[in-house]
């Protein structure tokens, strides 16, 4: 280990709840992982090194959501060695696809899959990292998008904002020329309240985005909701188009509340 | 350094490294005999087959897919090979040949971080890849190339890397054009002669003596390496139809443990993965993949499951070779995907995933809604095995310093390239020494 490597900014990778597809975004940055790593020191993540070293670390990312009472202490100590906290994915900003079990009843669902319930333990919520620790930025997707997870990490070094729009997948269909799937071919679309990051991918796949970015900066949901019965939706359709990887995001939980309630 | 005798010791790995998810290893010695070995999982239960439950059937390969980062395309595949079992949705062969170059472009990408990144700093003595660069750069840096051109492929037919949009129930949503596809012609020209070399230099690495008489299970089909299609074998005496398989194999939950663990009904554990399907497909293998590994003195069958970095470097070049000779023969689908129609009904599917057989089942009513989810991830059927491996053979290493003992098992755990995230929809090390 050479002298210079007290002085690199020290990043540490924690993992929760999750696939382990956001940080596996770090490992498929395969151009930048090499110059990544001689910029910076890896100092704790598992996924990549036995290789553990204790905190505090300049820039924590954080992906996973909170679901069991040891996570809930553990993401405590992991704020208080990070310096900048950043959580990747929609589990670390939304509580994830397991926020299914939010609306529902937990101690059954252990049941369903477990056949010794009493072995397991768990929460009856699964939420995002900001309602249990303070976050200094949130970097939206199921999974993120590695060259924002790239520009979050160089703007963190440099201390300046993050360039990531807030602004819906529309925008993005527009500038890759998509036609717009909704008007045209009257497929359901989640484009217009879901915040940008991925590309249009969906869209420019033949089908509908299906909000995995989350809600965009104030969504109006509720036109949405409008124009999808128009195009022959019914409201169970909706609600769960809304209930989704983004379910516990309060935008997409209210309207899929509200589409219960009609 | 070594505190043997005839006390006992605990071992214990906190967190073990370099697996994908979450877990530890417990083990227990009386003087060099061991006395416990637990694979402990505490990645947290994220109730999958649970919430599945009143979603559409349209949805289960988008919403299964978000069980493992490192594997969506084998979520995708079991889920829609499963729907499209229980609606009779028959599909187009230019179709099944792109799902085909779909899984192969996931094997790449998996099968080169697994051996490049996860397993090779094991045998070359490094914490970890990054470590390991400033020494064996051109190897990090041949494995990085490899695993973007899995990538690639994985991207182009299904939209990105990690959670691909396009597959669907019937086939996908939109499919490649010809130019599109034989634009990875030159890459994945490089890549079969690149997974070739790979192959050579991890075989001339230093691999413990140890064999375990292990009943391998894997798809297996008459005329093809098996990734989507073929009956459930194994190699002792096991040969049934993907729709018994829940009468052959049951899920046991351990204490310990978040995920359940899978055995054969009536005789205990068996392996799935790479050294099962090496060793019951071999003769599947195209030519170039068979002589790799008569090069490589890869026996088959082979009982070793260190060696299991050899044969997974055998199968990128079975992948590779695959999908070059996929692509070249390509003629885009006359229509992406096949009609469904909705009514109710039960389906089944194995396919194999990157790290072994992966299990689907689903009851759908006549709305197209799921009533029942059953999700068999490969690294729930290893468990036991790789617990059994453990008792084997942390006997023949006790005797060595602590550390070194630890390294050791952690290897052999990590021979099984472990994904915890799949397990629990499954690890931490702990060797008890006194």
């Amino acid at each position: 280990m050479s002298s210079n490597n007290g002085t690199k900014p020290r990043i540490g990778v924690f993992k929760f709840a999750s696939c382990d597809g956001c940080q596996l975004s770090l490992l498929d940055a395969e151009d930048e992982l090499l110059g990544v790593a001689g910029a910076v020191e890896i100092a704790y993540f598992p996924e990549a090194s036995r290789t553990m070293s204790k905190g505090p670390y300049d820039i924590g990312l954080v992906e996973g959501s909170i679901t069991t009472h040891h996570d809930a202490e553990r993401i405590q100590k992991v704020r208080r060695q990070c310096h900048v906290l950043v959580t990747i994915g929609a589990c670390a900003t939304a509580g994830g696809i397991q926020a299914l079990r939010n609306s529902q009843d937990v101690d059954e669902f252990v049941r369903v899959v477990y056949a010794t319930p009493q072995f397991i333990s768990t929460l009856k919520l699964s939420t995002p990292i900001a309602e249990h620790v303070p976050v200094d930025f949130e970097l939206r997707g199921c999974p993120i998008n590695k060259n924002q997870l790239v520009e979050l990490i160089s703007a963190t070094l440099a201390g300046r904002k993050p360039a990531v729009p807030t602004y819906s997948v529309c925008i993005e269909c527009k500038r890759r020329g998509n036609v717009c799937l909704p008007v045209a071919e009257g497929v359901a679309c989640l484009g217009p309240v879901t915040q940008a990051g991925c590309g249009a991918i969906c869209p420019s796949f033949r089908r509908g985005c299906y909000g995995c970015y989350g809600p965009m900066e104030t969504p109006n949901t509720q036109a949405l909701t409008n124009q999808l019965r128009v195009l022959g939706q019914d409201d169970q359709q909706i609600a769960r188009a809304f209930r989704a990887f983004n379910a516990w995001s309060w935008q997409f939980r209210k309207a899929s509340e509200e589409c219960e309630r009609t | 350094m070594s505190d043997t005798g005839h006390k006992s010791r605990t071992i214990k790995v906190d967190c073990l490294a370099r697996v994908e998810g979450e877990g530890a290893l417990f083990i227990q010695l009386k003087g060099d005999k061991v006395t416990d070995v637990k694979l402990k999982i505490f990645e947290p239960p994220r109730l999958f087959e649970a919430f599945l439950r009143g979603r559409h059937f349209s949805e289960a390969p988008d919403i299964t897919a978000r069980i493992c980062g490192i594997c969506p395309v084998a979520y995708q595949m079991s889920a829609v090979h499963a729907m499209e079992r229980a609606l009779g949705v028959v599909i187009d062969p230019a179709v099944k040949l792109l799902r085909r170059l779909f899984y192969c472009g996931e094997w790449i990408e998996s099968h080169a971080l697994h051996v490049f990144l996860l397993h090779a700093p094991d045998f070359l003595g490094y914490p970890d890849a990054i470590q390991m660069a400033r020494d064996h750069r051109e190897l990090v840096e041949t494995g990085l190339r490899l695993k973007k051109i899995g990538n690639r492929i994985v991207s182009l037919i299904g939209g990105r890397e990690i959670h691909p949009v396009s597959a669907c129930v019937g086939g996908f949503y939109k499919v490649p054009s010809e130019p599109e596809l034989r634009a990875l012609n030159e890459d994945l020209k490089w890549a079969v002669e690149a997974s070739i070399k790979t192959a050579r230099v991890v075989a001339g690495f230093d691999f413990p003596d140890f064999e375990q008489d292990y009943e391998f299970v894997s798809l297996c089909h008459p005329a093809e390496y098996p990734l989507n299609e073929g009956r459930l074998v194994s190699n002792k005496g096991l040969d049934i139809d993907v729709a018994e398989y829940e009468d052959h194999f049951v899920e046991q939950h351990a204490k310990h443990s978040n995920a359940l663990q899978s055995m054969l009904r009536g005789r205990g554990s068996y392996l799935v993965g790479p050294l099962a399907r090496y060793n019951l497909n071999f003769a599947r293998l195209p030519e170039i993949a068979q002589q790799v590994a008569r090069d490589c003195r890869l026996a088959v069958p082979c009982r070793n499951p260190f060696r299991s970095i050899v044969v997974r470097s055998v199968e990128m070049v079975f992948a590779c070779t695959e999908a070059l000779g996929i692509i070249q023969a390509y003629t885009q689908p006359a229509s992406p995907r096949a009609p469904v129609a909705v009514h109710s009904g039960v389906g089944f599917a194995a396919t194999e995933a990157p790290r072994g057989t992966l299990y689907h089942r689903y009851s759908i009513d006549d709305r197209g809604l799921i009533r029942f989810a059953k999700i068999v991830p490969p690294t729930s059927q290893n468990q036991k095995r790789i617990e059994e491996d453990l008792w084997h053979f942390v006997s023949q290493v006790a005797s060595r310093p602590t550390d070194e003992v630890t390294w050791k098992c952690e290897q052999a755990v990590r021979n099984y390239d472990p994904c915890i995230s799949c397990a629990t929809h499954f690890l931490r090390l702990q060797i008890e020494r006194e």
